[in-house]
């Protein structure tokens, strides 16, 4: 890692009051990135060139997958003269996930101004902010703030007299967490049922109202600003190379202090766990860790040794980045019920559509149950992990595989506690 | 019920948002939101007149209504107390938030005291994870950290008409950042 992370300085939510106001936010450079690009006399800031810069710094989505936002940016068609789309994920329900809420209520503004760089970038004219409805709290935050965007003419028609017209839409939900799953997000941005789309076709050819449509996460588009200030090669020195940038950690759990601290990707777990969040409640000792909202496969304390919070380390660790949502675990946690917890969730959210995740879903959670309340038998930790495997990949989208993962890792990593529970007799037929 | 109906400042909200999209489709769901915030909840009547005024079928209205569960589908109390137990609300005590409640005020999950003050209902994770376990109070705001007194106070506030404020949680200072470097 460049730096140490202990002399970090937050960018995305930097320590200064009142930014989510407008005059203070531009007195802190704010719209300076969008402002430099718009005026821009050669052609340093082209449209190409801008979302080239953008790939270039490798921001890895921070909606879960890590996918290089720029690259991303690159796979829309060329411009038609017909609308296009940018949708902006805010529907953050991945259990263990609370950071895009954060920029809402303090940077507003940072992701505003990165949505417009990435509309501009993409020749987009309208974006659209897909919400979550629990979070109407925040609606008005961010409405408030896009308001003072168009007032000041960063949002609108003929922006900053430059003749390029972007607008953008905030909506929300109103309780689904597959509406966080991008195709989900759009047919319920067009007034249906969180339904997942088959895919190809892929939104970038055939997106929002069949229309040529990107989808980004919140906090990525806050990172743009930042890219387009200080230029790609000053932000891949931001944390560890193949991850760069800074990251919003959700910490939740048995620590003494959870919240959300912004720091460079790449910190080790430990680090993370003992000295930001203060080290585990009670002073008990640490279980294990969920690393990154409850999908990500758990990780046994013994196996957090030199682990750092990015893509790379964290698969050779056997589990996934995701959303940077750590949930923390002590000793005295039952595995058992924590897992049959999870699988309630995905058995809940499943939107029905799949044979595989529909059924699948369900029996997991039952079963697990079975062994919760001490009626499971240890042929059915076998019968778990053979549903796990006919749920993967078979479905329309991951919400299949997010509730299979967690079920095998954690059956695997606490198998003693598993069988522990179960009944020790074999009956011949259940 | 009566013939129901949207008032001429509801039918400008309802422009507003037809405004945003490219179909009145897409204004489904925030129409129902207006008539839900309007009646209460979304029962039959309520979903037949947003399928009138935007011109859509009922069976859409109906199919939407139906997917997301923050609509009520039937009458709620009059304080609708979402408790989560998701993730890590489990792990910092929110059944023990939920069972608490549910004692104080005399139902389960997914019931409504009779004088029609109280429903609670059990969630899935409402994205306040390190603030567990909270609740969400009828569609609105959080009410984090929760212990029994708490809950206890939210409840006696509730019924003497006071509403809880938003709570902010600051992203937390890290003291110790410098002084560790130096
Ligand atoms: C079941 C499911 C739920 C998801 N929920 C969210 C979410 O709440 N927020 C989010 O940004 N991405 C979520 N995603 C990921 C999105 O599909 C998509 O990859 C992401 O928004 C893309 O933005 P990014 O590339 O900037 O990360 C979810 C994916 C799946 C499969
Ligand atoms: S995998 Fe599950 S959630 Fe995704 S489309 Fe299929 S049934 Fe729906
Ligand atoms: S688990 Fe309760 S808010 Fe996330």
């Amino acid at each position: 890692m460049a730096q140490d992370w202990r002399n970090f300085e937050p960018l995305l939510i930097p320590d200064i009051p009142n930014l989510e106001n407008i005059e203070v936010y531009q007195e802190n450079d704010g719209y300076k990135a969008l402002r430099d690009i718009l005026n821009a006399k050669d052609d340093t800031w082209t449209r190409e060139n801008v979302t080239n810069e953008v790939k270039e710094a490798n921001i890895r989505g921070r909606g879960g997958a890590g996918f290089n936002a720029g690259l991303k940016w690159s796979f829309m068609p060329k411009p038609d003269g017909g609308p296009r789309y940018l949708a902006c994920n805010g529907d953050e329900s991945e259990p263990g996930t609370f950071k895009d809420r954060k920029i809402f209520e303090y940077n507003p503004h940072l992701f505003i101004e990165g949505a417009i760089i990435a509309a501009y970038a993409m020749s987009v004219d309208t974006i659209y902010v897909y919400i979550r409805g629990e979070y109407i709290s925040w609606v008005h935050m961010l409405q408030k703030a896009v308001d003072d965007a168009y007032e000041k003419g960063y949002l609108g028609e003929n922006i900053l007299d430059k003749g390029v017209d972007i607008d953008m839409h905030l909506t929300y939900g109103a309780g689904a967490y597959i509406c966080g799953e991008e195709t989900a997000m759009l047919e319920s941005l067009e007034g249906k049922r969180g339904y997942p789309r088959t895919k190809p076709p892929f939104p970038a050819q055939n997106g929002l109202w069949g229309r040529p449509t990107t989808i980004n996460n919140i906090e990525t588009l806050a990172n743009v600003p930042l890219v387009i200030n200080n230029g790609a090669q000053w932000y891949k020195d931001i944390g560890v190379e193949n991850h760069p940038g800074p990251v919003l950690y959700g910490i939740s759990g048995h620590v003494k202090n959870p919240g959300v601290y912004e720091l460079p990707s790449g910190v080790p777990v430990l680090d993370l766990i003992n000295e930001v969040a203060g080290g585990i409640r009670g002073d008990k000792k640490l279980k294990a860790l969920i690393p990154g909202g409850s999908s990500t496969p758990v990780l046994r304390a013994d196996q957090l040794e030199g682990v750092t919070m990015d893509a790379d380390s964290m698969r050779e660790a056997g589990s996934m980045m995701g959303t940077a949502g750590m949930v923390v675990m002590d000793e005295d946690t039952d595995m058992v019920d924590v897992l049959w917890r999870i699988s309630h969730f995905y058995h809940h959210e499943s939107c029905g559509q799949c044979t595989p995740c529909r059924d699948g879903t369900g029996w997991l959670e039952k079963v697990l149950l079975r062994i919760k309340n001490g009626e499971g038998e240890i042929k059915d930790l076998d019968l778990l992990l053979d549903l796990t495997t006919q749920m993967e990949g078979r479905t329309i989208c991951a919400l299949a595989d997010a509730a299979a993962w967690p079920v095998r890792h954690t059956i695997n990593r606490f198998r003693d506690e598993f069988e522990a529970k179960c009944k020790k007799s074999v009956h011949a037929v259940a | 019920m009566a013939e129901l109906s949207f008032t001429k400042e509801e039918i400008k909200e309802i422009d507003q948002i037809r405004a945003k999209f490219p179909t009145a489709k897409a204004a489904t769901l925030q129409v129902l939101w207006v008539a839900q915030r309007k009646y209460g909840h979304v029962e039959p009547p309520v979903q037949k007149l947003v399928a009138e005024t935007l011109e859509l079928p009922a069976s859409h209205v109906h199919g939407v209504a139906s997917f997301y569960t923050q609509y009520y589908k039937e009458e709620m109390g009059k304080f609708v107390l979402d408790v989560c137990t998701c993730l890590s609300c489990q792990l910092c005590g929110g059944y023990e938030i939920l069972h608490h409640l549910e004692d104080e005020l005399g139902i389960k999950a997914g019931e409504t005291t009779d004088d029609g003050m109280f429903s609670i209902q059990e969630v899935e994770c409402l994205g306040a994870c390190g603030y567990a376990p909270m609740l969400q109070l009828t569609n609105g705001v959080y009410v984090n950290n929760l212990t029994k007194e708490k809950a206890d106070k939210l409840i006696k506030n509730l019924k003497e008409g006071k509403m809880p404020d938003f709570e902010s949680n600051p992203m937390p200072k890290l003291e110790k950042r410098n002084q560790a470097a130096s």
